[in-house]
């Protein structure tokens, strides 16, 4: 990656973060109040002076960019999430069969010229299979954790925030949604929809999936917000939006981040699950999910079929836990 | 140190009272009882003036300075801000007394947002309060504040995690100072610091002190810490303070029992006087802020406690064996039986001329 601001870490260009703390150090041993006086010397002196006022000004987010921009994990889980994107809105353009159009009489087949990943149970091909069921498992796993992470941390976080009757009401409210068995949930709740558009499944998995991350952000605001520099900032006569989204918010996303990306698998999955007991997606649509359960009885026979599609998935998650890892990092000053 | 207490006040503080309600009950909550952290505090700090506050740990030195720059309401009493009742204030009135009354706070390494760079650290009192800075300006304010406190203003954009304790304490001081206010609270600032940097913090706020014509708060638990930058001294138990004067009369002439234990536990460097002096040691513990003794709060681990401590409320004033003599014992002190006792072993070092460097006894405490 060509690096247009190269000022900051070229190594031995820049001070290290250390020689500060040297200085001070330095001037403590001496233990002499006398020379203590001229705290100035703690100045690096005959430092490159001047270069402050020229020198942008930084952010955490503007740092945060620019740690990403050279951070190869982030290149890479990018590049394969962008490459996902690619895929699940012009599927046609890397495959040349339709996704329907099956030859019982290929059943279960392995690879073939023209059709690398073989054939499934109902002899259609596996290669055009992925690609297609892209779309649907990539739109319920990327928009389902969207919804539940900022349903979950909105609420969370400001339940943790705020605390009160208002904490309490939350917190009554996400016990019940931890009762309900999710497999038994989904079958009440989607067997009445007759839609067999993804919007019901994603819609039921943030209805169930947001308490987790509610917790999460509720505990995980409440230990930030005891800090002192919230209390200084709140000294200072912050509002609450500024203390909210300042200070405690990007101290307190990291867990969100976390178990967010981790629950993207899980959402694809379960998708697979709900559309195996007949209340998900039906057949006519193409999904990993539906894939990987229609093949999982043939793994002896035909383990091509089941093995990728859930490959990808496998492929999938991993890009965005490492993204998610990547963010995190990147949001986290001490480990620059 | 720079002022004298004839100078006029900037803030009062009358029979400030902080209970925290202790309730029983999930769905209808009683009230059982209060903690009572503070309980009924006065006090005036003069303008250009540092008034330290001392008492062991839980005596409400802490929670009377979150009243001070508005971080806690008050249950009772008032703070008055140049002759103002600051408490009950909201909106553009109380903005403009956070801008004056500001806080430099103990831990440097929780005060300071770890994600946050130093600049963002120090101008963000002026991204809360446009009115002190135009927004082109504060970059170079912050640089500014940076070289005031003794950091080099390249490091505007670095994080906390960069520094040592000490220069993370300078940066809080600096944020403490962008808005130029007239009062600062100072919670025991240096306490969570290198012996050794405790000194060069000590001295820089001196500095500051007569730079910006400040006026401190000074909230401490080491009692030689707060000798050697304060002009006058109240000590705290339980709630209240129980003596009150000139930093020399408290030190060298403490007339309240508690003040002389305090002090008979300051570390003495001379062995010698160290053999000869007196160590009082109070028996028992310091009663639960929920049940505080009747009559004199000290009663219960005082040697001099008779019924009258029981029974009566000693009030905060000059006692009335020392009230038509002019010496240094005549200050105020909550006690019914108050009498000179000497604790420190006398010292020609101890009276410091006005115009003295700092000397060494800001080492000395832990």
């Amino acid at each position: 990656m060509p690096e247009p601001t190269p000022e900051h870490h070229l190594p031995g260009a820049g001070r290290t973060p250390e020689d500060g703390a040297i200085a001070d150090t330095g001037m403590g041993g001496a233990m002499d109040l006398a020379t203590a006086e001229g705290e100035t010397l703690e100045k690096t002196p005959g430092g490159p002076q001047g270069t402050g006022p020229s020198e942008k000004a930084r952010s955490l987010w503007s740092d945060a960019w620019r740690d990403l921009r050279r951070n190869p994990v982030f290149i890479i889980s990018g590049l394969v999430i962008l490459f996902l994107v690619f895929i699940s809105l012009w599927p046609g353009s890397i495959t040349w069969l339709s996704p329907l159009k099956c030859d019982l009489a290929k059943a279960q087949e392995g690879s073939q010229p023209g059709h690398p990943f073989g054939f499934d149970g109902q002899g259609c091909d596996v290669y055009t299979r992925v690609v297609y069921g892209a779309r649907t498992s990539v739109t319920v796993g990327v928009l389902a954790t969207l919804g539940v992470a900022l349903l979950g941390s909105v609420l969370g976080g400001l339940a943790g925030f705020f605390g009160g009757a208002g904490d309490s009401i939350l917190s009554r409210i996400t016990d019940i949604f931890f009762a309900i068995p999710v497999v038994l949930g989904g079958l009440v709740l989607l067997s009445v929809v007759t839609s067999n558009t993804v919007w019901p499944v994603i819609g039921f998995m943030v209805l169930l999936g947001w308490p987790q991350i509610s917790r999460i952000a509720r505990g995980s605001v409440i230990t930030v917000k005891q800090n002192d520099f919230v209390q200084a900032a709140r000294a200072l006569g912050a509002t609450h939006s500024r203390l909210l989204l300042r200070h405690i918010a990007p101290n307190a996303v990291a867990p969100v981040i976390v178990v967010a990306t981790i629950a993207l698998g899980t959402f694809i999955s379960l998708e697979a699950t709900l559309s195996y007991l007949g209340v998900g997606l039906k057949p006519p649509t193409v999904s990993w999910g539906i894939d990987i359960s229609a093949a999982s009885p043939y793994i002896r026979n035909a383990p091509h079929a089941l093995l990728w599609p859930s490959g990808a998935l496998a492929l999938t998650v991993l890009a965005f836990i490492m993204l998610g890892d990547a963010v995190r990092d990147a949001l986290d000053p001490k480990l620059r | 140190m720079a002022s004298s207490a004839s100078a006029e006040p900037i803030l009062e503080v009358n029979g400030l009272v902080k209970h925290y309600p202790l309730t029983q009950g999930i769905l209808f909550r009683k009230q059982v009882g209060a903690v009572k952290a503070v309980d009924g505090v006065d006090f005036t700090l003069h303008r250009g003036e540092t008034l330290g506050i001392v008492g062991e740990s839980g005596c409400g030195k802490s929670t009377v300075a979150k009243m001070l720059v508005n971080l806690e309401k008050p249950t009772a009493g008032e703070i008055r801000y140049k002759g103002e009742d600051v408490t009950g204030l909201s909106g553009k009135a109380l903005r403009a007394v956070r801008r004056n009354i500001q806080m430099v706070f103990q831990d440097p390494y929780t005060s300071l947002n770890p994600r946050m760079t130093v600049g963002d650290i120090i101008g963000e009192p002026y991204e809360i309060h446009p009115e002190v800075a135009p927004k082109g300006d504060r970059r170079r304010k912050v640089q500014d504040l940076l070289d005031v406190v003794g950091l080099n203003p390249e490091y505007i954009n670095r994080y906390p995690h960069q520094f040592s304790g000490g220069q993370r304490q300078r940066i809080g001081i600096a944020r403490g100072l962008a808005l130029r206010p007239e009062v600062i609270v100072a919670d025991e600032p240096v306490s969570a610091l290198d012996v050794s940097v405790q000194a060069q913090v000590i001295n820089l706020l001196d500095r500051l002190q007569s730079e910006f014509d400040l006026s401190y708060l000074f909230i401490a638990h080491d009692l030689s810490i707060v000798r050697h930058i304060s002009d006058r001294v109240g000590v705290m138990y339980l709630g209240r303070i129980v003596e009150i004067g000139r930093d020399a009369e408290i030190y060298d002439h403490p007339t309240h029992p508690y003040t002389q234990a305090l002090l008979s536990a300051v570390p003495v460097p001379d062995p010698e006087a160290r053999e000869h002096r007196e160590r009082i040691i109070l028996a028992g513990d310091v009663p639960s802020p929920t049940n505080i003794p009747s009559g004199c709060r000290f009663r219960t681990r005082c040697w001099k406690a008779r019924e009258r401590c029981e029974l009566e409320v000693p009030v905060l004033a000059v006692p009335a064996e020392f009230r038509h003599a002019a010496g240094p014992a005549a200050h105020d002190s909550a006690c019914h039986f108050a009498e000179e006792k000497q604790v420190v072993p006398p010292e020609e070092t101890r009276e410091e001329p006005p115009e003295e460097p700092p000397d060494d006894h800001t080492n000395g405490g832990v």
